[in-house]
């Protein structure tokens, strides 16, 4: 009982809801699929880039749905743009998302359509920046206090960057992306797989709700999923059955991990020890 | 900007009457939260919240070997370094004149994100409205050099308003009083500038644990580690960039 009042929660549960573990894979997909259109256009293969850019539209089209669906206040959600502030990831994440949005749609309508040429070209470009939006979400997280996101603030990034490459990797790959897509799902599901397990071993006793639960069942899931889907895409990810079935397994791995770490902070929320605990070791030690 | 004002609530003195949270509801016309039987000792609004602004705490427990009944009337902390207010994508949440944290209503936009990083669990998002909502250390009332309604309607003055810099000091002394009496048990709360959220708008005295009271030990305002998160995400970014580099040049098409 002297852990807390009445073993009741200190901190609040987060009121995000399905849409945002939803959009933490969008964002990811559109956040590595945009730099990837770049870089084969710059290797002058048009034909797969028009692929990727078109998995990055998809990404940044699903991505301001899911965010804005997400509000308290759908109707107001343009005022997070009244605001620019550097103490908010979330304001930092909007300007990311409304940027990288409109650039990967122009870039996309040239690739694909013709439109645009010379605008479309200068947007394409900016998606060397892309990367930002697959891991601003890591900060995002992190910058709570929530136990095991805060507690994660230096592994998370990667492990949504990793995720990222998994699944826009993954998702070219599906509609033909052929062997510099499988070479990109494979290379961020191994730093997916690392990333996680890094991430499980430095949280230590408080990563605990990562094995419990719901966020347990989905990280199980994830590593599972990823792994199954890689060794797939490895050996015959050359065959389009082969790409298409490693590729859905990889994307469900990102999508499964994405809910573990949304559920695993849940978790360490709902029950004090993981905010008391700590602080009073703390305490202890200052 | 007028001098920075806070609460000092005095727990050792609190009876557990609940006028706070009658006079803090009817003031800012905060709706009902709940007609619940918890079964908790006199408590049966059990924490802070989007509708409970004012929360008093009763713990029964044994102190000494002879039982011992305490209160404590909890309210939003008015962090120096608020983490609700820094997070907020809208600007909704402000700092007022007066150094308080409150919320403009018209502006909310219920990203929820000030919920989860508050590290005391004070402020929550109403259901049935989509927006947050919090203690405003009554702003109006203020504007009109008013006493904030918990503070004017609490009869044994547990709830003390005021310059914060004198409510320390004040404090400070009764600290003194308390541990002179033999009172080892109590200790400030929120009283240390140099804690994790800067200091605390509203202090108290408490006489156990801060857990005890549901209260966290060593609250931080995480956006102190934002340095580290963001050269975290650069860090990943730039590998996830050269990932990209090597999977589209790296190797036959």
């Amino acid at each position: 009982m002297s852990d807390s009042y009445y073993g009741r929660p200190i901190l609040k549960q987060p009121t995000w809801t399905w849409e945002i573990p939803c959009y933490f894979f969008a964002g990811g997909l559109a956040g590595a699929a945009a730099p990837f259109a770049l870089a084969c256009e710059l290797r002058g293969d048009e034909a797969l880039a028009r692929r990727a850019w078109l998995v990055a539209l998809a990404g940044v089209a699903a991505s301001p749905a899911l965010l804005v669906s997400d509000l308290g206040r759908p109707e107001r959600f343009h005022h997070m743009l009244r605001v620019f502030k550097p103490t908010s990831p979330m304001s930092i994440g909007s300007w990311i998302l409304a940027s990288s949005s409109s650039a990967v749609a122009l870039a996309a309508a040239r690739s694909v359509l013709g439109w645009f040429p010379r605008l479309g070209r200068a947007a394409g470009a900016t998606a060397v920046l892309g990367p930002a939006l697959a891991t601003y979400t890591g900060v995002l997280v992190a910058d709570t206090a929530v136990p095991v996101w805060h507690e994660a603030r230096r592994e998370l990034p990667w492990v949504f960057a990793a995720g990222a490459a998994m699944s826009a990797g993954s998702a070219i790959a599906l509609i033909g992306g052929g062997a510099p897509a499988r070479r990109l799902a494979l290379t961020g599901a191994a730093g997916e797989l690392a990333a996680t397990t890094v991430m499980e071993q430095r949280l230590g006793a408080l990563g605990e709700p990562y094995h419990e639960g719901a966020a347990g069942r989905f990280g199980q899931a994830a590593k599972t999923l990823t792994a199954a889907g890689a060794v797939i895409m490895a050996a015959v990810g050359r065959r389009r059955a082969g790409a298409v079935a490693g590729g859905a397994l990889m994307l469900a791995g990102a999508m499964a991990t994405r809910w573990s770490i949304y559920k695993a902070g849940f978790q360490s929320v709902a029950d004090p020890k993981y905010v008391v605990e700590p602080q009073r070791a703390r305490r202890a030690r200052a | 900007m007028t001098e920075r004002v806070g609460f000092f609530t005095d727990t050792s003195v609190c009876i557990g009457c609940k006028a706070c949270e009658v006079a803090c509801k009817e003031w800012n016309n905060v709706p009902e939260d709940g007609l619940n039987f918890t079964g908790e000792s006199y408590d049966n609004t059990s924490a802070l919240g989007a509708d409970t602004w004012r929360h008093v705490a009763f713990i029964e427990q044994q102190h000494d070997g002879t039982p011992r009944w305490l209160m404590s009337s909890d309210v939003c902390k008015h962090c120096t370094s608020a983490a609700c207010l820094e997070v907020c994508p809208t600007g909704a949440l402000f700092r007022t004149e007066f150094g308080t944290v409150v919320v403009q209503q018209d502006v909310c936009n219920g990203c929820g994100y000030c919920v989860p990083a508050c590290p005391y669990g004070v402020i929550e998002k109403r259901e049935e409205d989509g927006r947050a909502f919090k203690c405003t250390l009554c702003y109006d009332r203020l504007k009109d050099d008013m006493t904030p309604a918990c503070a004017q309607a609490c009869p044994t003055e547990s709830i003390q308003f005021g310059p914060l810099e004198e409510l320390r000091a004040r404090a400070f002394e009764r600290l003194e009083v308390l541990h002179v009496a033999g009172e080892a048990g109590a200790r400030l709360y929120g009283e240390d500038p140099d804690d994790g959220v800067g200091g605390a708008g509203s202090i108290f005295l408490l006489l156990d644990e801060p857990e005890v009271y549901g209260l966290p030990p060593d609250p931080v305002s995480t956006t102190r580690d934002l340095g580290s998160m963001w050269r975290a995400a650069a860090g990943a970014g730039a590998a996830l960039l050269a990932g990209v580099a090597v999977a589209a040049f790296g190797g036959r098409r």
